[in-house]
């Protein structure tokens, strides 16, 4: 049972996501002794990553803790559905920028948690994300230079126990309100260029592993795949996300802002639904 | 009629006893529990043909034996409901056990108040029997998306032994709204709740006698905790104290309580948790410094508030920050 989970995770490039879902959620369904399974821990959280990292990156040279990223989150996750995870980028460190960040939660059933595209010039040095984490686990952000290098960093979340399972809340009100959005801007010091934003949307970012209890067949997994928020038509930020990433996907970032302007976001979902929202920058700085 | 504490020496680590419960005068029943541990589980009589057994303010461990949770019967002319199942197959059966001892009507209903394993462990062990097990329209759905994560989770926390048979047991009729269960010259009143401390919360009234099995709608002692909706529970507080009942057996706390003083320190709980997060999201605080701090004022007025008000706070912002 252990090899043919790890044989899907073989799926688990960013091409075919949606399918690696299935797969590997058919692939835990079959085995009973991953449920009853001993805690993972940092050796076999790391083991796991050796095996689907090739997946990912290929045969990629990934360099470890230079300091260009960082990532941090709560070593006891208070809320395994909820875990507050933050990934900051020392621009210094990367003379050539950053083009995008992927987010691993490794014992995660779809373990790849979101790639971050970052706009060319936009600035962005944090993101902050919420994240669902299903037990003991290593969370890495690996950061991709101008020049595709590949950097990462670690931090082990203890996430597991307890009647806090990674699933919705309250999913009458989600379905209710899918896709409504929020911006808000928080006021930097002015003759800054820096601007914060928070985007939150309304999305039950279902997990797929849910059984309809009648046809003990798997509901499919319906969350947000596809995010972009752009200044007017610049690109801030775009992501690339799954099933690990919260209900109601929420993202707290700073970037360089080009003068005034709109805040425009697009967000597809695996149904196929787009959601859109724009909201002018408020000058703060500008 | 043992003392509290001459029943807490008695059953070594599975005390029927609630924070700040200090008399339980009348202990009716004592079904042989676990064998070779010496613990009982006793059935208090709360009003006429009313019983309840109190679980303790524990995490649920091997040691407890998973009894965390008060579960309830209610006894009619013809048959029985038993509100909640319980935290494992050994307080399952101990709780039968402990049923047959105060009647010999059927059990004829199981009335699951939501979704968490201590409440809902021993579902099979009522299943077997060939009652009913009735919820909330929601709680099968609630259950298919955390089953497996349940029965992996508390698989560690609890240990192989007492995991032993644990099924997860959906109910085979679902409450929409309202539903009666007649017991046989009784009606037991069932009624749906909105999102509130799960999204799948049901309670049970006896208007013969009162009383209002509250489900984890209430905590006293306990810190409650929070898995569906704040505003939802904050928003029901008022409807829930309309409630026209003389007692309460809260989902956790002492039995039986006062109605509706028993709502007044989880309300108090909610304000404050609320104004702190409130006030946190206004000033721009991220969840991860805000849940750092919020409701700690009340840090000394439960059991449990380290485990679970973290927690508790960390799903309230994410719900607040929408407001």
């Amino acid at each position: 049972m252990k090899s043919q989970a790890l044989t899907n995770r073989r799926w688990f490039s960013p091409i075919s996501y949606s399918l690696a879902i299935a797969a590997v959620a058919f692939a835990l369904l079959g085995g009973s002794t991953d449920i009853a399974g001993a805690q993972q821990t940092m050796a076999s959280s790391d083991k796991i990553w050796a095996s689907f990292k090739g997946d990912v990156f290929g045969e990629r040279q990934i360099i470890s803790d230079t300091g260009l990223v960082r990532i941090e989150a709560p070593k006891r996750a208070q809320d395994a559905a909820l875990v507050p995870v933050d990934i900051y980028i020392d621009p210094a460190k990367a003379p050539d920028g950053v083009k995008a960040v992927t987010l691993i939660i490794d014992v995660n059933p779809a373990p790849l948690a979101a790639t971050f595209t970052l706009g060319k010039d936009a600035g962005v040095t944090h993101i902050s994300t919420r994240v669902r984490v299903n037990d003991y686990s290593w969370l890495r952000a690996i950061a991709e230079t101008g020049s595709g290098q590949l950097h990462m960093t670690q931090t082990f979340v203890k996430a597991s126990g307890g009647c806090s399972a990674p699933a919705v809340k309250n999913t009458d009100e989600a379905m209710a309100s899918m896709g409504k959005m929020k911006l808000r801007q928080f006021p930097e010091p002015a003759m800054s260029q820096v601007q914060e934003l928070q985007l939150m949307i309304r999305h039950p970012n279902n997990s797929g592993f849910q059984r309809d209890p009648i046809t003990q067949y798997f509901i499919p997994a319906h969350f947000v795949q596809k995010l972009s928020i752009s200044q007017d038509d610049k690109l801030i930020l775009a992501m690339e996300g799954g099933i690990s990433i919260s209900e109601d996907p929420n993202f707290r970032f700073d970037f360089k802002a080009n003068g005034p302007g709109e805040i425009k976001v697009e967000a597809t979902d695996t149904d196929g639904k787009v959601f859109q929202d724009q909201w002018p920058l408020e000058a703060a700085g500008l | 009629m043992p003392t509290d504490l001459f029943r807490r020496r008695l059953i070594k680590g599975f005390a029927c006893i609630g924070a700040g419960a200090a008399v339980l005068p009348c202990c009716l029943s004592h079904a042989s529990y676990a064998a070779g541990t010496g613990a009982k589980f006793a059935l208090k009589e709360v009003a006429d043909g009313v019983y309840a057994f109190g679980g303790v303010n524990e995490l649920m461990t091997d040691a407890n034996q998973g009894a965390i949770c008060n579960v309830g019967l209610v006894v009619g002319d013809e048959a029985a409901a038993a509100v909640d199942s319980g935290g494992s197959m050994v307080e399952a059966r101990a709780f039968l056990a402990a049923i047959k001892e105060v009647t010999d009507k059927p059990v004829r209903y199981l009335v699951n108040t939501h979704m968490h394993p201590d409440h809902i462990f021993g579902n099979a062990a009522f299943r077997d029997i060939g009652a009913t097990i009735v919820g909330h329209r929601n709680l099968p759905r609630a259950l298919a998306a955390r089953g497996d994560f349940y029965l992996q989770s508390y698989h560690r926390q609890i240990g192989d032994a007492l995991m032993q048979g644990i099924e997860i047991v959906p109910p085979t009729q679902t409450v929409d709204d309202r539903l009666e269960l007649d017991l046989g010259g009784r009606k037991l009143e069932l009624r749906a709740w909105k999102a509130a401390h799960t999204d799948n919360d049901l309670t049970a009234y006896d208007p013969a006698t009162r009383t209002f099995f509250a489900g984890d709608l209430v905590f006293m002692g306990h810190l409650p905790t929070l898995d569906g909706s704040l505003l939802g529970w904050m928003r029901q507080l008022d409807e829930l104290a309309a409630i026209d009942a003389a007692v309460t057996v809260p989902g956790h706390g002492p039995v039986p309580s006062a109605w509706p003083q028993a709502l007044e320190d989880e309300r108090r709980y909610f304000e404050v948790l609320a104004g702190d997060l409130r006030k946190a999201i206004a000033d721009g605080v991220p969840l991860d410094k805000a849940v750092q701090t919020a409701g700690l004022g009340e840090r000394g007025n439960w059991a449990l508030f380290d485990d679970y008000n973290g927690r508790n706070a960390t799903a309230a912002y994410a719900e607040l920050e929408w407001e």
